[in-house]
């Protein structure tokens, strides 16, 4: 009884310190909207958070390993693992006004923030059995038009991010070297934007499904 | 006697079987079956007593598994299957073919203008064991291993293709290129070779005991022993000592040409091969009350 009261207070302290991080992200970007009137080049203003706060994520990888979390492991490692190459792997290394202060940045955030606060929001809600149907409905509404958004974003940012991988062969290693054995980083970052193409259907139909699973009864019963 | 036969996921029920006796065998009733409906091939067929139970084996006689006039068995169709024997060897002639075009022929579109002459002479000793490694699976498909199933779902043709000839192109790529790097260590490649033959003899070893283990024609399962063969005693510390020797052969691969792709192709298939290893010594000691203790299941005595 006494482990069952610890994880749940776990969950609901892991859940919500995430809703604060992503809101306070949203609450930034919108002070600096104010002071500056521009919707763009918040990425200085709120990176420590967007490093930290995404990192994080890795622990929801362990949760499900440890059955702390009824999901796959190997889902949510592919979810976590996509946001860690966009920040880390695009993001913060290459420093370029087009990849950090673009419209690609922009439009990822903007996506990310709205369904991250909604995501982990619904988990803490739902565990202390208070979830109102209104956060419920948009969790499994908004991503509808977020997710294409948020995609076309990152593709966006990967893309403008090319040229410079290419010229400066970050995380590359060539051949001849002891260990016989060469990695591209920029073809990597092609190969992930090609990978897209299957994956973005696939994962889109499936909240599609869940949309039809979870809220489809009560469409039909409010008509 | 009459069988229902029932879907086991929906319930439904889709065939009442008759002319059956209790001495009848699962395999009876497979061909029964396969008059009725849809004409299920038969190796797509597999009946369990309970619905989510365990897939019932073709010798298994009706009266032994409780079952008399009027009672159900449930059907899962497999899907399209595909022999063992024909997957184990296009998955394996593939390999071959790809390594050596590879090392012989340093295509154009890989390597562009850069050619390597001479070549280094452990690039044709790695070609030489990778095509003894290959040969001697394919001889051991034809002639040594005995399946307990004679078929597998058809898409994992694919998959094991995929992965098999995907990881020779990968390495061959490393090995055979004309900017490869000598390991400067000459008694570095010498224990590498060594390694690696030792491994190749002692996984071959292994699968000529399991064949023996198990006589022509029958299904019975023993618990494996060392025999005359010192290869063998691994065995007495491991489940799947065959395994063991594989990674040792891939281990000794890398350590000989110092090819961090062939050292990728080891952990991908210690993972895998772990997995393997870990059910069926789970396995052996469900099944064998006597299963000796200290044995671990693919790397003595660590796992």
């Amino acid at each position: 009884m006494l482990q069952k009261s610890f994880t749940t207070f776990y969950l609901v302290f892991y859940n919500v310190m995430m809703t604060a991080g992503w809101s306070s992200m949203g609450l930034l970007w919108i002070q600096h909207y104010k002071n500056t009137g521009n919707f763009f080049g918040v990425y200085d203003k709120l990176h420590m958070w967007l490093k930290v706060v995404q990192s994080m994520a890795i622990l929801e990888v362990l949760h499900c390993a440890t059955g702390l979390v009824r999901s796959s492991v190997w889902l949510t490692a592919a979810q976590v693992y996509s946001r860690i190459f966009l920040v880390w792997g695009i993001i913060v290394s290459v420093s370029e006004p087009i990849v950090q202060h673009g419209t690609g940045f922009a439009l990822l955030l903007m996506a990310w923030v709205i369904t991250e606060v909604l995501r982990y929001s619904f988990y803490w809600l739902t565990i202390l059995d208070m979830l109102p149907y209104l956060i419920k409905w948009c969790r499994y509404t908004f991503f509808i038009p977020l997710y294409p958004i948020g995609v076309f974003g990152e593709l966006f940012t990967i893309y403008a991010a090319l040229p410079y991988l290419k010229a400066s062969r970050l995380y590359s290693v060539e051949l001849p070297n002891a260990a016989n054995i060469s990695f591209s980083f920029y073809v990597y970052a092609i190969v992930t934007m090609v990978l897209y193409i299957p994956v973005f259907p696939m994962l889109y139909c499936h909240m599609l499904r869940q949309r039809k699973k979870i809220l489809g009864n009560k469409t039909t019963k409010s008509n | 006697m009459e069988i229902v036969v029932v879907h086991a996921a929906s319930g439904k029920e889709l065939a009442r079987l008759n002319n059956l006796s209790a001495s009848s065998t699962i395999l009876d009733v497979k061909k029964t079956f396969h008059k009725h409906g849809k004409k299920v091939a038969l190796h797509r067929q597999a009946f369990r007593t309970e619905p989510k139970g365990r897939t019932l084996n073709d010798n298994e006689v009706l009266k032994s598994l409780q079952l008399s006039s009027g009672s159900t068995l449930y059907f899962k169709d497999l899907g399209p299957q595909v022999g063992w024997k024909t997957v184990f060897l296009v998955e394996y002639a593939g390999p071959l073919v790809v390594y050596l075009a590879i090392y012989w022929f340093q295509p154009r579109f890989l390597y562009g203008r850069l050619h390597a002459d001479p070549r280094f002479p452990i690039t044709t000793i790695a070609a030489g064991c990778w095509t003894l490694h290959y040969t001697k699976r394919l001889l051991e498909t034809l002639f040594v291993h005995r399946f307990s199933h004679a078929t597998m779902p058809l898409s994992n043709i694919f998959k094991n293709c995929g992965y098999y000839w995907g990881f020779a192109a990968f390495i061959a790529y490393y090995v055979n290129h004309p900017l490869y790097t000598n390991p400067a260590n000459e008694l570095q490649m010498k224990l590498g070779f060594l390694g690696f033959m030792l491994c190749e003899v002692g996984n071959l070893s292994i699968h000529v005991a399991l064949r023996n283990l198990r006589p022509a024609g029958s299904t019975e399962r023993k618990i494996p022993v060392a025999t005359w063969n010192p290869f063998t005693s691994l065995f007495n510390f491991v489940s799947c000592p065959n395994y063991t020797y594989e990674i040792g052969a891939w281990a000794s691969f890398t350590v000989m040409t110092q090819c961090g792709a062939a050292g990728l192709f080891a952990v991908a298939g210690f993972y895998q091969m772990a997995v393997w290893a870990l059910g069926k010594h789970k396995n052996y000691k469900k099944e064998f009350a006597s299963y000796p203790r200290n044995r671990k299941a693919i790397i003595p005595f660590v796992i």
